[in-house]
């Protein structure tokens, strides 16, 4: 297939990914703000849990040129409205949208059509609009129009190429998107050292698995209270968790072994070396290394995958 | 001079046409209210799937719909046989014509052409002088304007023969009326038009490079932001053939290969829908950024296809339309099956004189002109128009035509008001190639403004169902 093809489907499939995590992790952070608790310096501290989307997603220096001070509705404006900050859900949904415009011959009608009316909907909201909806409800259609657009996809697309790099995309976001979110707790600040595993660093995990979709697995497999160790290692290390680090490298290696064939060895051993440290990696080593460092280093290691497969497919120098 | 033109449905005496009865008896049983929802239905539909025109700039909101009416021009059988022959026979005579102009030039050593009209008009290119293409087939798509005046009568208003459009319309129309109304199509008297894309590979595939048993096809759009973007996408994928853009394409030894994700593929035919100016900076415009260098040179080197092929300008340019019943009788020895409008050349001084004192009651073009711009329609003018336009034939009396202002047939349309008469034309789309064939049908466009003639999209107009019947 075209690489310019590739590359708008596999941008499309990224952007959408992010639109779904975006609104996970607002929807965290908006469930969060509405728990009661003793905030440690009056005044300040209440609107803690409202940093953390913008620290997660690299935006933080982007809010504070364009709005004055840290409120739920500046950063609700800024992450789901806001045109200017291309990591907005508005922003991922309307590139989304171009990508599969511009090449609408190579996904199925179903697909442009379900894009297209998201983006329409999209389109009319402002933030009266979200406001008056509820801002969970909004964040809830967001990610139903993003399953839905998974779904369109899985259910009538032919195997071919065009299916795998959007796979990809989808896998390639997915990774960094869940170390993001997974690496949120670390910057949440506890109202005080005494409150670790107390009432209030429950809920936090609680929440964030829940933004990921794992509280019930969790109950599921574990049967017990909540631990960061074991969150840690569903969301790491487990590979029948959806959302998972493990999971989605077995998603990208699988895809990758398809679109190869028998070139591309060098990304093939950059994804396979990934894979193998999730494969055979341990909970406890992780917690040893520092679970932020080992999400940092993370990140870094797919963002190199991420260059490989640009530059192996998408954007070819010859 | 307030004559009605003739309708398409009801005929003079107030009866409906046999061929509208069905139709007619539908529409009369049919409660208002659901055709009212099903015209909503049509246009929601339109918007999602996102058959719209005219997209510049980032903002979506720029996108257009091109209004659809839910009242079908219908053909009845016997007409559509005339105009399918007709239209069979022009084309033939076209392509004859091009790969006459471009080679031996005999109807021009005949006189039948004048040699100036042809060799002096800037859609003649000379680079395709002495060039063999397969088949001998220029115009491999052509998208012939058909309108109806008088008692009925139809006339050729125009050859396409560059990168006619519309054809994706024909096809989502009739998606959407067998979507909206299957019962219409319960009798099935109407003959389908949904093979368009497969007779329009089968054509392009027929006419691959020399010893190219299984060529691969493209089709080439300016980009996501051309008016006509949807439909060639579109026509990509009813074809199943990869849409590229001139960034997609390289030159090599004199052959052209996309950039793929598994490296260089070879390109055979390209159904182009970039104009001829800008397909290859090397050879034509240097300032284009959506062609691709050294294209040119592969197709004169036959490693490659152009559908259409270059220079097919020079066959319906305006200023050449006059001469079309002569090139039928020219090269193929027949009359012609179609009519032309009578048109007054006005380089020729009779013409001219002619048309000066009548402006009030004739249609002037610009005869490189499209898309309804740049004409003077006589009886709709004021006085101040007209005289600007006398100024502007006398400067440069080459550059114009007229024509008289045929009262269009009309056919009913819905309108804010209820059901109303608006005028309509006809474009059916002539594919060459492996033979020559067209599908039963064409896009209808209709002029939504009471009174206007003009059924361009750019000006204002909609479009219909075409029906056939069987």
């Amino acid at each position: 297939m075209l690489s310019r093809t590739a590359n708008e489907l596999y941008w499309m499939a990224r952007h959408i990914e992010r639109a779904e995590n975006t609104a996970r992790l607002l929807d965290v952070t908006y469930r969060t703000s509405l728990l009661p608790y003793e905030p440690q310096e009056p005044g300040l501290a209440w609107a803690e849990p409202w940093a953390v989307p913008l620290v997660a997603t690299g935006g933080a220096t982007a809010f504070y040129k364009s709005y004055p001070a840290l409120t739920a509705e500046n950063v609700l404006r800024f992450m789901i409205l806001d045109a200017g900050n291309s990591s907005s859900i508005y922003c991922c949904l309307r590139a989304a949208r171009e990508s599969a415009r511009s090449v609408r011959g190579a996904i199925t009608s179903e697909m442009y059509e379900d894009l297209n009316s998201a983006w329409i909907e999209m389109r009319a909201h402002d933030y009266q609009r979200v406001q008056s909806l509820g801002v969970s409800e909004f964040l809830d259609w967001v990610k139903m129009r993003s399953h839905l657009f998974r779904g369109v996809t899985f259910g009538t697309m032919l195997r071919d190429e065009a299916y795998h790099f959007i796979r990809l995309g989808t896998h390639i976001e997915r990774a960094d998107n869940t170390a993001r979110i997974l690496d949120t707790k670390y910057h949440i600040l506890l109202p005080s050292a005494a409150d670790v595993g107390g009432a209030v660093d429950y809920y936090q995990w609680a929440s964030l698995l829940q933004s990921l979709s794992g509280f019930e697995s969790y109950r599921k497999i574990y049967s017990d209270v909540i631990s960061p160790r074991r969150v840690a290692e569903l969301l790491v290390l487990r590979d029948d968790m959806p959302r998972s680090l493990h999971s989605c490298l077995n998603f990208i290696n699988d895809t990758l072994e398809i679109l190869c064939d028998d070139h591309g060895a060098e990304l093939r051993r950059q994804a396979g070396e990934l894979h193998a440290r999730l494969h055979f990696g341990r909970t406890d080593d992780i917690i040893r290394y520092g679970l932020h460092e080992y999400l940092m280093d993370f990140l870094q290691r797919v963002s190199l995958l991420a260059d490989e497969v640009s530059e192996h497919f998408l954007v070819p120098a010859y | 001079m307030s004559v009605r033109p003739y309708d398409e449905m009801t005929a003079a005496d107030g009866g409906i046409r046999p061929h509208y009865r069905a139709f007619a008896d539908w529409l009369e049983r049919t409660d208002a209210s659901r055709i009212a929802q099903k015209r909503e239905e049509a246009e929601r539909a339109f918007h999602r799937v996102g058959i719209t025109f005219a997209v510049y700039g980032e903002d979506a909101g720029t996108e257009r719909l091109i209004p659809f009416d839910i009242v079908p021009r219908i053909i009845p059988a016997d007409e559509w046989e005339m105009l399918e022959r007709g239209l069979k026979q022009r084309v033939r005579a076209l392509n004859l014509f091009l790969a006459d102009v471009y080679h031996d030039q005999k109807i021009l050593k005949s006189g039948a052409v004048p040699a100036d009209r042809v060799l002096g008009n800037t859609q003649f290119r000379r680079e395709m002088a002495g060039m063999d293409v397969p088949g001998g087939i220029y115009a491999h798509i052509a998208g012939v304007d058909i309108v109806r005046a008088g008692a009925g009568e139809y006339y050729v208003l125009e050859d396409n023969l560059r990168v006619p459009s519309g054809v994706s319309y024909m096809l989502e129309n009739r998606k959407m009326m067998m979507r909206l109304f299957p019962e219409l199509f319960a009798t099935r008297s109407i003959r389908p038009v949904q093979h368009y894309p497969d007779l329009l590979l089968e054509n392009l595939r027929a006419v691959g490079p020399k010893g190219e048993d299984n060529p691969t096809v493209a089709v080439m759009t300016p980009g996501a932001y051309n008016s006509a973007y949807f439909e060639h996408a579109f026509l990509a994928q009813q074809m199943g053939v990869e849409l590229v853009e001139g960034q997609d394409l390289f030159v090599q030894n004199d052959t052209v290969f996309m950039r793929t994700t598994r490296g260089p593929r070879r390109v055979h035919v390209i159904y182009r829908r970039v104009d001829d100016d800008f397909l290859d900076p090397l050879a034509f415009r240097k300032d284009s950024m959506i062609g691709v260098p050294g294209l040119f040179a592969a197709y004169r080197a036959g490693r490659v296809t152009l559908a259409n092929a270059i220079g097919t300008g020079v066959a319906d340019d305006k200023s050449i339309y006059p001469y079309v019943p002569d090139m039928i009788k020219f090269y193929l020895g027949e009359d012609p099956v179609l009519n032309n409008v009578p048109t007054y050349m006005l380089y020729k001084p009779q013409d001219r004189d002619y048309a000066l004192a009548h402006l009030a009651e004739l249609v002037v073009k610009e005869v490189h002109g499209a898309g309804g711009y740049g004409m003077l329609v006589g009886p709709a003018s004021t006085a101040e128009e007209r005289e600007a336009f006398r100024a502007r034939i006398l400067a440069t009396p080459e550059r114009y035509i007229a024509q008289p202002t045929l009262a269009l047939s009309t056919c009913p349309t819905f309108v804010g008001a209820g059901i109303a008469p608006r005028h309509i034309d006809l474009r059916p789309y002539v594919l060459s190639g492996s033979d020559i064939g067209l599908v039963p049908g064409g896009l209808t466009r209709v002029a939504l403004r009471e009174g206007s003639l003009v059924v361009n999209s750019s000006q204002g107009g909609g479009t219909k169902d075409t029906w056939v019947l069987a």
